[in-house]
């Protein structure tokens, strides 16, 4: 960049140094140019050619290239695409993009000097309130990546309270996503997960911890917690008390999870329920599906394990003129104090996207928390009828909330590619996440059931015209 | 003026003529409760244009008490809290080993484009070409950054990403048959890697940097042993400073069968001037939040990934993008195909690659922090190879001098040159009774961010200043002189520092009864 003090130079516009000010800055430095500036890197470390990299594009190259590259895919804005497993389209009202691009929220870090961090210590504390009200919890975490990562650490608490166990038991209806990152969080680490299987009607089915109380082996003095998704992958809504039964009877923590937080605008509360950490994703509280990520994972517990739990949380204090304000607290959990002894190592989490779900929870408020959620539900409802009507089966029949799973008749698979082109993703094909699970209760494999099984969703972004569309077109 | 001399906390002359801070208008805002009144809604509830369809009662619950509001009261409360926070947009923000530099706001924008905020993250693949497209260019780019052969955008975040290469390293020595049991980590590398390294059931082995702040290879020759899975470290390390041996160290760990980890939060030093993957580093984390200008949010979202060298790549998180030819479409003719400007993207296509054997497994529910990606990719092509060179240059550029117009009022515990971040201590001013913290808070009525401090462990009351490239020479002048005179009060007016600050909305918070008395809800 000392090439060139001539007109022709044209400065990039993040890099605010001029030619003036780089030979003013060397001579006080006592360097001759920037490259004397690393005279502690061994010459022979250096690199000796530029990097290869496009070249650099303007503003409005990059507009054009990267408005090209979001055209390829097919936006639920201008697509009707009827997948959720996980990431769903909600309506996001204005004022949270308007407010979120605050840059005092955007562009600051972690609150680690509070006297000049309030909004997002505030913003925060706010947040650990409203969801913990969702839940029917005490405490909650300021944040964690997603639901999976949130998951799997929650039964790694389990598994250092409960010492000497090396075993979790998993529903296999947790998202299939989800246990593969237990599976990963575990290897190292020696610990395994059970699969508990699903009964017929798509719930979890609770029949291993009879068994293993009748066998001999004991094997229960192994496992640290059991852990259920409610609404589970099939959509199904989940006896939360009764696991919570189970667990208390075999003394063991009773973990929930979810993936649409909406749902508990008018389920009952897992908190209340018995559910020792509730964990999810809170992506449905007015953030963007953005291909998956950064969504926003959600930990929250009873107040006996907040010592136990990973990441930063918010606490109320008073200043030296005895004002009331927020810090971070309980710190000597976290890595950077307890380094090798911490509870995790989780560092920066998902802050701006709890600051949106808090904004969401104060718009929405009460009223519109149970006017959305029972509107997913009548929706899907509806669409569940409509695919009845087109021959599709329902073969679980808990009750859910705002997805289920259809089979679909046959030849459906070719239609479905069809539709693509009308802009219409019908549903998500979940015969690959159970290539050979057994799912009766006797025990008798039937890994071919799942063929042809898609999971249907519907929420309130999708009108009665796009689901009669869809019926009729599949039909 | 007269005004200035009056400010609160009752010091008079608390504002001196340098400070680019003044005190102004800001509000008190009560809890979103405290504002609710039972039958507002801020938000717009779509029709019911279906039938209801109640649930079994036994499933219902009470609705959540949220807060009832109407949309101003909501924008007006998220505003007023806005005013409280110090961010990157207002002012210098110099927090060492964070990399605080400007958020390009083109990155915002093409994150919002309606096709990758909608984009479902289960898509068909040929429903998701572009998202799929974007990572895999960005893989590239930063393994060219890194000198490295293979990487994955899965982690969600610094630690995420030393968990990733941790988790590499340990499927790494199961595939050779012996899985290892410890792991070297100097008292110069980041707080996080202990913890990662833990997670993965690898034992701490803490040894010490020289006197110079340099590791040597004798002190990782005297530990390193064929029961230990490798090193973390961290260059340039915690305290600004490269680890010049880098080379020699990651022979003799190699020698012994180990891998080299490196922890990548301070690339901001080094792109287009070394190339990790050359130094011997088998496995590096990046901070796309740090140094490719993605916005640290309050906290985060961040994005960790890894770049490995190729013996690592089987072990990497699933599923793998790939670039694959795909068969010419038959009804373009063969002319029209080679007058097709966008050929190239035309005869590929990207796939997801899920049968690696062993690889580590999933790492995040989808595919890492999306959005964040696509703020990164486009601060690389916004750049290009010779803008980020000159990013590192600039940087390493403004912690030189700030390291030299400073080193007479503050002790410099190394005196040598630094890279994009300089490390003093208050050993000076504790004579008078003034630590780090006092120094800290003294700084924010300055109209600063106050420096990272009390870390790197290492150093004593450190203060870890980061500039970065974006601040101008006459910002940082600013500083300067702003720390200058802190210095000054320290030895004439100490009280004024023990009492800072004095212009944010508080002053000093209690943190130890927020730590015994935890009240975390409202």
């Amino acid at each position: 960049m000392e090439s060139s003090n001539s007109m022709n130079y044209l400065p990039m516009r993040y890099l605010p140094h001029t030619q003036q000010d780089i030979k003013e800055m060397l001579t006080v430095i006592g360097c001759k140019s920037l490259d004397d500036l690393f005279p502690t890197i061994p010459a022979e470390y250096r690199i000796k050619t530029e990097m290869c990299l496009p070249k650099p594009m303007t503003e409005w190259e990059l507009n054009a290239h990267i408005s090209e590259l979001a055209s390829k895919n097919a936006s639920s804005y201008s697509n009707k695409v009827f997948i959720g497993a996980g990431s769903y389209p909600h309506h996001i009202p204005s004022i949270i993009p308007y407010l979120i691009s605050r840059s005092e929220f955007m562009t600051a870090y972690t609150p680690y000097q509070p006297e000049i961090s309030q909004g997002t210590l505030q913003g925060i504390y706010e947040f650990q309130t409203m969801i913990t009200e969702l839940l029917g919890t005490e405490v909650a975490t300021a944040s964690h990546y997603d639901c999976g990562t949130a998951l799997a650490e929650a039964l790694l608490i389990a598994l250092r309270k409960k010492k000497n166990s090396k075993k979790v038991a998993v529903s296999s209806l947790v998202h299939p996503h989800h246990r593969e990152i237990i599976r990963t969080y575990f290897e190292p680490a020696g610990y395994k997960m059970v699969e508990l299987p699903a009964t017929v009607d798509g719930t979890t089915d609770l029949s291993y911890f009879d068994e293993i109380n009748k066998s001999s082996t004991g094997g229960i003095d192994d496992i640290a917690a059991i852990a259920v998704q409610s609404p589970n992958f099939f959509g199904c809504i989940e006896d939360i008390a009764q696991v919570k039964a189970v667990a208390e009877s075999k003394k063991i923590m009773c973990i929930t999870s979810f993936t649409e937080a909406l749902a508990y605008g008018l389920l009952k509360k897992p908190g209340q329920l018995g559910a020792d950490i509730v964990v999810g994703d809170g992506q449905s509280l007015g953030i963007a599906q953005s291909f998956g990520g950064p969504g926003l994972g959600i930990m929250t517990s009873s107040k006996q394990y907040v010592r136990d739990l990973p990441g930063r949380l918010v606490g109320r204090t008073k200043d030296r003129r005895g004002e009331d304000g927020f810090v971070l607290t309980l710190s000597t959990r976290e890595q950077h104090i307890k380094r090798e002894k911490a509870s995790s190592n989780i560092c920066s989490n998902n802050g701006l996207n709890a600051m949106i779900a808090g904004i969401y929870m104060a718009a929405v408020g009460k009223i519109g928390i149970r006017k959305i959620a029972q509107l997913n539900h009548d929706k899907a409802m509806f669409l569940k009828t409509k695919l009845e009507e087109a021959g599709f089966e329902i073969p679980f029949k808990a009750p859910f909330f705002n997805e289920f799973v259809v089979k679909a008749p046959e030849g459906f698979a070719a239609k479905r590619e069809e539709l693509k082109k009308k802009g219409i993703v019908a549903g998500l094909d979940i015969s690959k996440y159970y290539p050979t699970k057994k799912f009766d209760q006797n025990g008798k494999s039937c890994g071919q059931e799942l063929k042809n099984h898609y999971l249907f969703f519907a929420t309130e972004v999708f009108s009665k015209d796009d689901i009669e569309m869809l019926a009729k077109e599949v039909k | 003026m007269e005004d200035q001399n009056s400010c609160r906390g009752g010091f008079e002359n608390c504002l001196n003529a340098q400070q680019t801070a003044a005190s102004g208008l800001i509000f008190k805002e009560p809890f979103l409760w405290e504002k609710s009144r039972d039958g507002r809604c801020a938000m717009s509830i779509p029709m019911q244009d279906v039938e209801h369809s109640p649930l079994d009662p036994e499933l219902v619950g009470d609705a959540p008490n949220l807060p009832q509001l109407s949309e101003l009261d909501v924008v007006r409360h998220y505003t007023r809290l806005s005013q409280w926070n110090f961010g990157v947009d207002s002012g210098m923000y110099p927090l060492g080993s964070c990399t605080m530099k400007y958020n390009p706001k083109t990155n915002e924008v093409q994150a919002s484009r309606l096709g990758f905020a909608g984009a479902h993250p289960l898509l068909d693949e040929d429903l998701c070409q572009g998202a799929l497209e974007l990572i895999y260019n960005l893989e590239q780019y930063l393994a060219e950054i890194t000198g490295m052969d293979a990487v994955t955008l899965q982690p969600a975040a610094g630690a995420h990403g030393e968990l990733a290469g941790m988790l590499t390293i340990h499927a790494y020595h199961a595939k050779q048959g012996h899985q290892r049991t410890k792991i070297i980590i100097p008292d110069t590398a980041h707080g996080t890697n202990p913890a990662s390294a833990t997670l993965c059931g690898y034992q701490s082995v803490n040894i010490h940097s020289g006197d110079n702040g340099i590791l040597t290879p004798e002190a990782v020759a005297a530990v390193m042993d064929e029961e230990t899975a490798g090193i973390m470290i961290t260059n340039p390390n915690t305290l600004g400073l490269f680890e010049e041996n880098i080379k020699e160290i990651a022979q003799i760990v190699h020698a012994k069968g180990g891998l080299v980890y490196g922890d990548g939060a301070n690339l901001n030093a080094i792109m287009g001037i070394v190339k990790p993957g050359e130094l011997g580093i088998d496995v590096i984390h990046l901070n796309l939040h740090k140094t490719f200008t993605t916005p640290h949010g309050g906290g985060g979202p961040g994005s960790g990934p890894i770049a490995v060298v190729k013996a690592l790549e089987p072990f990497l998180p699933v599923p793998r993008v790939e670039k694959i030819p795909c068969s010419p479409n038959p009804n373009q003719s063969s002319k029209e195909r080679g007058n097709n400007l966008n050929n190239d993207k035309n005869s590929y296509k990207y796939t997801l690659v899920y049968d690696r054997p062993d690889s580590m497994g999933r790492l995040l529910t989808f595919h890492g922090h999306f959005g964040i990606l696509v703020r990164a990719y486009s601060y690389i092509l916004s750049m290009g190879a010779k803008g980020l060179t000159d990013v590192s240059k600039l940087a390493v550029l403004n912690a030189n001098y700030i390291k030299e117009l400073l080193k007479q009022d503050f002790y410099l515990p190394y005196d040598r040159p630094c890279m994009h971040e300089c490390v003093f201590t208050d050993k000076f001013q504790s004579d008078n009774g003034v630590t780090t913290l006092d120094m800290a808070k003294r700084i924010m009525d300055y109209g600063f961010h106050p420096p990272t401090v009390y870390f790197p462990l290492v150093v004593h009351g450190a203060i870890m200043i980061e500039p970065t490239e974006t601040e101008s020479k006459q910002t940082i002048d600013q500083f300067i002189h702003a720390f200058k005179s802190v210095a000054q009060e320290a030895k004439e007016n100490p009280e004024i520092l023990k009492s800072a600050p004095h212009l944010p909305k508080l002053s000093r918070l209690d943190e130890v009864s927020a730590a015994r008395k935890p009240v975390l809800r409202g």
